[in-house]
This record gives C-alpha cells, structure tokens and sequence, in this order.
C-alpha cells in the first residue's frame, strides 16, 4: 500500500465494503431471510438495519392484519447476528444464545417492517446486541430486544 | 360435567373443529406450515422440514427466527387452547372456521425470551407449551422444542400474555 495522505480514507471505506459483502452474503445466503424478503438498508461498525415489506402471509391476527411475533422475532434477530458479524472485531461466524423480545405496540399494517441493531459489548466469546423494530413511525418502536450471541475467534 | 355418554364421534368432532379453526386462522403459522396433533386436551406442535426454514445453508441449520415464531406459535395457540377448553366441553361455544365470529380472541405477546440451546437440524420439529400461570389480564407460558430427541431439546423459551379483554 501506498503512503498517500488519503490511506486513511481509503482504510475506512475499505472496511466499510467489506462490512457491506458480509451483510449481503449472509442476508442472500440465508433460505429464511430470502423467503421473508429481508433487505439490507445500512451497515457500519457493529451496527446494522434490515427492513422487510409487509405481507398477507405474515399477518398473526387476521381480524387486525398485524404483522406476527414470529416476524418481528425473525427480523430482529437477523439484524442482530449481522450487528455482530459487521464489527471491526467481531467474530467471522456467529449464532444466538438469546434473545428477549419485548412487544411494545402493534405495526401498522400494510407498512414495511424496518429493525436496526448495535452490538454494544463483545468479550472473547459473547457479544451483545440491543435492536430495534418500527414501522414508518421510527420515533416509535414496535418491538426492542436484547440478546448474547456466540463470539468464536 | 361433560355427559359420559357423549359420542366418541362427537366429542372428537367438537375438539378438532376447535382447534382447526384456532391454528388456521393465523396466516403466519400457515405461511411456516405448524399443525397440531392432539391427545385429550393435550397438543404437540409440529413443523414439517422445509427449505425456506433454512438459516446457515452450511451446516445446514433451521434459522433461530423460524425457530421463534414456531415457539410463539406453540405458546399462544396452547394459552388459548387452555383458556377455551372448558367452555369448550361445557358447550357455551363452539369455535369453527366456517362460522364468523365463533373464536374467541387472540392473547397478545407481551414479551417472549428464547434460548437456543443446539443447532436446529434440517428435520421436523416438535414443541409443547405449558401455562405456567394463567391469569385474568396476564399469563405465564414456556415452551420447549426438540427434534430427535424429547430429553434433548434444541430450544426453549418462555413468554408473557396479555389476555383478551384484560
């Protein structure tokens, strides 16, 4: 590598690339995420956000045509393996321990689905993630979790 | 009490019509495929292998989301099971999908805590929920899935309800 004033800037927007491959690999890669219709929105250093569209078939209370735990779960926890695998110093594999979901209100209907995630701590095993969950409304959360996932190096 | 001499028929019809109509309504647990089988009052959950339940292609491994939801699923449809059950046998309702309105309604997820405690295999799966606590506003459920083996279970999970009209 060249010693030129912009190196840093390049580093930077290097890494950021490669935190961007890892994110679309493991969100294309994955049967589950593919089937629900997953989509990267951001990624930085430890954190990540992935939105996916509302659907018919993911509706939990058909009376209501709100979207299912079991969506919100799905979402939020894709989100936050791929906050851990996105950091520097995070691991190259990683997979939940737990995960804690609690539902704050009901997603609009019809809106898409968008969770960001931050993995705030890792040790040399374990990394911890807080998430977020909301529809159009962000200022809002529908659903937050907090989870230990595996950090093997 | 129930009446003794009810027709086995019958009685079999009643269950199954009942819980037929509380799994099918939630699109969502159609979507991943969960059925129910059921012994008396007691259901195991079941989901069928499939390929879009598929996190890592690799090893390959069921995605901790798909084993979630399957957990919710299991938990909710058990609450609301329990709850019905002896209005259900006493015959004050008759919950059918066929018939609007017949259903009582859903409890809501308050929170849900999962624990994954092995790799899900790339086979069937099977969950039974328990109601811990069952109470007028809020209830307590866990939830247990194995695949193999039932003393070797690869996810547990426990969760809190708000009941309806509570």
């Amino acid at each position: 590598m060249t010693d030129s004033p912009d190196q840093k800037g390049a580093g930077d927007s290097d890494a950021q690339a490669g935190r961007e491959k890892i994110a679309r690999l493991l969100l294309e890669g994955m049967p589950h995420t593919l089937a629900l219709g997953m989509e990267l929105d951001f990624v930085a250093d430890g954190e990540a956000g992935i939105s996916m569209a509302w659907s018919e078939d993911f509706v939990g209370d058909p009376e209501s045509g709100v979207i299912h735990g079991g969506v919100v779960s799905a979402l939020l926890d894709t989100c936050s393996g791929t906050a851990v695998l996105t950091r520097a110093d995070g691991p190259p594999v990683t997979a939940t321990l737990d995960l804690r979901i609690d539902y704050m209100r009901a997603a609009k209907p019809g809106q898409r689905l968008r969770a960001r995630a931050k993995c705030y701590h890792i040790t040399r095993s374990v990394a911890f993630v807080r998430a977020w969950a909301s529809d159009d409304d962000e200022d809002k959360p529908v659903a937050m979790a907090a989870g230990a996932f595996t950090a093997e190096r | 009490m129930a009446d003794r001499n009810e027709p086995l028929h019958q009685i079999k019809l009643r269950r199954d019509t009942a819980l037929r109509a509380l799994v099918e309504r939630v699109p969502y647990s159609r979507w991943l495929g969960v059925r129910f089988d059921r012994r008396g009052d007691e259901l195991t959950a079941i989901l069928p292998y499939a390929e879009k339940l598929i996190g890592n292609p690799h090893l390959p491994a069921l995605h901790g989301g798909a084993t979630a939801a399957f957990l919710e699923i299991a938990a909710m449809i058990e609450l609301s099971w329990t709850a019905m059950w002896e209005d259900l046998e006493e015959g004050r309702i008759a919950p059918d999908a066929s018939v609007p309105d017949s259903l009582p309604r859903l409890p809501k997820t308050i929170d849900f805590t999962v624990d994954y405690l092995r790799s899900g295999l790339p086979r069937d799966a099977y969950a039974r929920a328990r109601v811990v606590r069952s109470g007028r506003r809020y209830s307590s459920v866990h939830v247990e899935a194995w695949q193999d083996n039932r003393d070797r279970p690869f996810a547990q999970a426990s969760a809190h309800f708000l009941m309806p009209g509570g």
